[in-house]
């Protein structure tokens, strides 16, 4: 059977701390001898992990951006990995990290120096589904037709996913972690986060930057954190609180109704310390050790099975490692010397606009179109579309011609039209893109891949004998 | 005959007696079920002959709808809806049904199938039976421009019973095909029946043209396209011949099943001479709605018509 493989990276950059794995993904054609190719990624095996290092900063709200070169560069080195061998693979800047100023930079700094691969940056959501994916969460949901939550408790912030049967059902994050409280070796306060503030000022903990706090303080903290993360889960009414720590940019979490979590897995730093219990309750010079106690004694143990998840602090690296690539369908069009392509976005149509679009309705189209690529400041696109599932071949070469019309005015003739469709017709869509366009304008057309709006594309360049594109899925750029 | 007037008393009384027994204190549960009915507001009955037949129809449609006799609608069972009551995990159901075609959840009542599983399942079976049973309709063939051959089996026994007669043309047919289409042409498309009729009505229209058109933009000739009735896969082997065609691509019906009756596939093969090894056949098979989509297939035809044209080899040769 026919197989390649991709060598994919990971490069997770955190608030506390950063780590790089390597991996390769199988690709196979999964279709039998007489069938039309089946593309899929069928096994992932991590093959490097680097140690997990202190991200260094230069102080508290700047990174350090060329001793993270130093870093990831000697990691490749370690790997025996040369950057031109890498295909795929994401970058990601997590928890608070994502926010200090230099983020930008520094994310355009190792997307430069780590080769021709797609780079990725996470929002807060994005990076719980990664989390929850890395630490296996997602797989053992759905393996067991289960409703799962994987809270990824790391420095800055907590990630929560959760999964029924594999499917995301709800995402979301705080602002609570290991390091919303740091300490001096004899115990000082030298550190209050803004949401560790709101959570001590609501049950009068005294915590205050400069003064000692006592054990007891602390532990009332870390239960109150744990409280939290507990209503969000579905543990007793929401508090206001839970609100008001709740991450900048992130979805407010929905629990999912009828279904109730039944299994909790937990990675990100402070779960190490969950499966495997720290001794020296102040060893990180933060209060992770102190948290990851308080969630020990905390209802999760006595409410739900909690899972031993197969990776903790690495978690979010192997999810942006292996997870964030897919492939695109078997059947697919594109013009060669196109890729790779980076950070195009999407403009997803909404049902009945596309209903409206088959029944040859496409006077809204060339506005609409015109409208999105003024607003992301954009000259190129990726229009998405359900598609249907056996289109009658009249009304997909009526789609096609409507679609090829309204995108040939308004885009740039040097630009290509893309279209990504979630049904198995891209192919013949395409062509017949092709043909309308004749040679005038290059045509990429690409099914079975989830898009939505406002998501950004990367297209790798395609492998398999061409058979199949690597497509990055992300949610947000730095801007 | 009856005079109009007599039929008018007539109507007259047996309206009358309809009012008696509508009013009639014995006649208690067909009055409840008439109020039931909502009807019980409604004017006395014209004095026409025909209105009172009319209405007591209608009457008796009632009377049977509050029975319950008559179905609320005749349509189709939703085959994804689980038929067993009370499951452990209704979810995990769910979805085990929709990654399959199989026939599960779908209880039983004591060691035998439900009522309603039964019926689908003979349903299916008709269908089935009705794919290879029913031919292709002329309209079809009218429609998609398609020359109307047929093999030497002269009907559906013989050609199911007579495999080595539906692979070959008799001197007819044989001068028919190659005085009225293109000789020497890169494609030569195929149309046939195979063992299901229901593949090609369902499929045919959509995957034509995408496979015309498309090898039209690439520059590659296709020839008259030829509907081949009683057809085997290896009656594109004498069409070759006939024709000199460099490629031969028939798009067949497949042998139906339970879970679909409309599985098409294409066979191409390059160079095709009467009595060669299959191996010599490339095949994209699964091509229904439920499968691989009609106009995806084409396409993808498509590039695989131009790379066997670029390879000069089809079948096992083309995977070398």
């Amino acid at each position: 059977m026919e197989q390649s493989r991709m060598l994919s990276v990971g490069i997770d950059i955190g608030t506390s701390t950063t780590s790089v794995i390597f991996s390769h993904l199988f690709v196979e054609n999964t279709a039998g001898y007489f069938s039309v190719p089946a593309v899929r990624i069928i096994d992932k095996k991590v093959f490097y992990r680097s140690p997990v290092y202190t991200t260094p900063l230069l102080d508290a709200s700047l990174i350090d951006g060329k001793a993270l070169a130093k870093i990831i560069e000697s990691e490749y080195a370690g790997a025996g990995v040369a950057f031109s061998e890498v295909q795929t693979g994401a970058v990601i800047i997590t928890g608070e990290s994502a926010r200090k100023e230099n983020a930008r930079m520094i994310l355009e700094e190792m997307s430069g120096f780590a080769g021709d691969f797609v780079v990725s940056t996470a929002g807060p959501d994005l990076e719980s589904v990664i989390a929850g994916q890395g630490s296996g969460a997602q797989r053992y949901s759905e393996e067991n037709s289960a409703v799962v939550a994987n809270l990824d408790i790391g420095g800055g912030t907590t990630n929560i996913v959760i999964f029924d049967s594999g499917e995301i059902v709800a995402k979301g994050c705080l602002d609570i972690g290991g390091r919303q409280v740091t300490l001096s070796d004899d115990g000082q306060v030298t550190y209050v986060s803004p949401s560790a503030e709101k959570i001590a000022a609501f049950f009068h903990i005294p915590i205050e930057v400069g003064a000692y706090a006592s054990e007891e303080a602390l532990d009332r903290l870390c239960d109150a954190m744990s409280a939290i993360l507990e209503e969000i889960i579905g543990i007793g009414d929401r508090s206001a609180l839970a609100d008001a720590v709740r991450t900048k940019g992130s979805t407010d979490l929905a629990l999912p109704a009828g279904r109730p979590v039944r299994h909790i897995f937990f990675s990100g730093g402070v779960a190490k310390c969950i499966y495997s219990p720290e001794h020296d309750r102040h060893a990180y010079g933060d209060i992770g050790v102190i948290l990851a106690e308080a969630i020990r004694r905390s209802r999760f143990f006595t409410t739900y099975h909690v899972v031993q998840a197969e990776e903790t602090i690495r978690a979010t690296v192997i999810g942006a490692g292996t997870y964030t690539t897919s492939v695109s369908g078997s059947t697919i069009t594109y013009r060669e010397g196109l890729f790779p392509m980076k950070n195009v976005p999407v403009l997803a149509l909404t049902e009945r606009e596309e209903s409206a679009l088959w029944n040859g309705d496409a006077a809204f189209l060339e506005e609409k179109v015109r409208w999105f690529l003024k607003q992301n400041d954009s000259t190129q696109m990726v229009l998405a579309i359900k598609g249907r599932s056996d289109p009658d071949y009249t009304d997909l070469k009526r789609l096609a011609y409507d679609l090829a019309t309204a995108m040939d005015r308004v885009l740039d003739p040097s630009v290509p039209l893309i279209v990504i469709v979630r049904e198995d017709i891209a192919k013949a869509l395409g062509q017949i893109l092709r043909q309308i366009l004749g040679g005038r304008r290059a045509v990429i057309a690409v099914d079975e891949i989830r898009v939505e709006q406002n998501n950004f594309v990367d297209f790798g360049n395609p492998i398999m004998n061409g058979l199949v594109i690597p497509v990055v899925v992300k949610t947000l750029i730095f801007g | 005959m009856l005079s109009s007037e007599e039929i008018a008393r007539i109507a007259d009384e047996i309206t009358s007696l309809f009012e008696m027994r509508k009013t009639a204190p014995s006649n208690e549960p067909a009055q409840a079920a008439y109020h039931a009915a909502g009807r019980e507001n409604q004017p006395a009955a014209k004095s026409e002959g025909g209105s009172i037949l009319q209405q007591k129809e209608e009457e008796k449609k009632q009377l049977e709808q509050v029975a319950g006799s008559i179905p609320e609608a005749d349509t189709e069972p939703d085959r994804r809806q689980p038929l067993l009551t009370d499951p452990a995990d209704p979810d995990a159901l769910r979805r085990m049904m929709s990654k399959t075609t199989a026939r599960i959840g779908v209880s039983h009542a004591g060691p035998r199938l439900k009522t309603q599983t039964m019926l689908k399942l003979r349903m299916d079976h008709a269908a089935a039976r009705d794919a290879v049973m029913m031919d292709v309709s002329e309209a079809l063939i009218d429609r998609l421009g398609l020359l109307f051959t047929k093999t030497r089996c002269e009907d559906k026994n013989t050609y199911l019973t007579r495999p080595d007669l539906g692979r070959d043309f008799d001197d007819e047919t044989r001068k028919l095909i190659s005085e009225s289409c293109k000789h020497d042409v890169d494609v030569q498309l195929i149309v046939s029946d195979g063992l299901s009729s229901s593949a090609i009505e369902a499929n045919a229209e959509r995957i034509l043209p995408v496979i015309t058109e498309g090898l039209k933009e690439r520059g590659i000739s296709v020839g008259t396209p030829i509907f081949v009735k009683y057809g085997r896969v290896a009656a594109q082997d004498r069409i070759s011949e006939l024709l000199n065609a460099t490629i031969v691509c028939s798009l067949i019906g497949e042998r139906p099943g339970l879970a679909t009756a409309e599985s098409m596939s294409a066979y191409i093969s390059y160079k095709a001479t009467v009595g060669m090894p299959e191996a010599r056949r490339t095949v994209v098979s699964n091509i229904h709605k439920d499968g691989v989509p009609a106009v995806e297939a084409g396409a993808y035809i498509v590039d695989l018509l131009a790379l066997i044209l670029e390879k000069k080899a089809s079948g096992v040769e083309l995977q070398k």
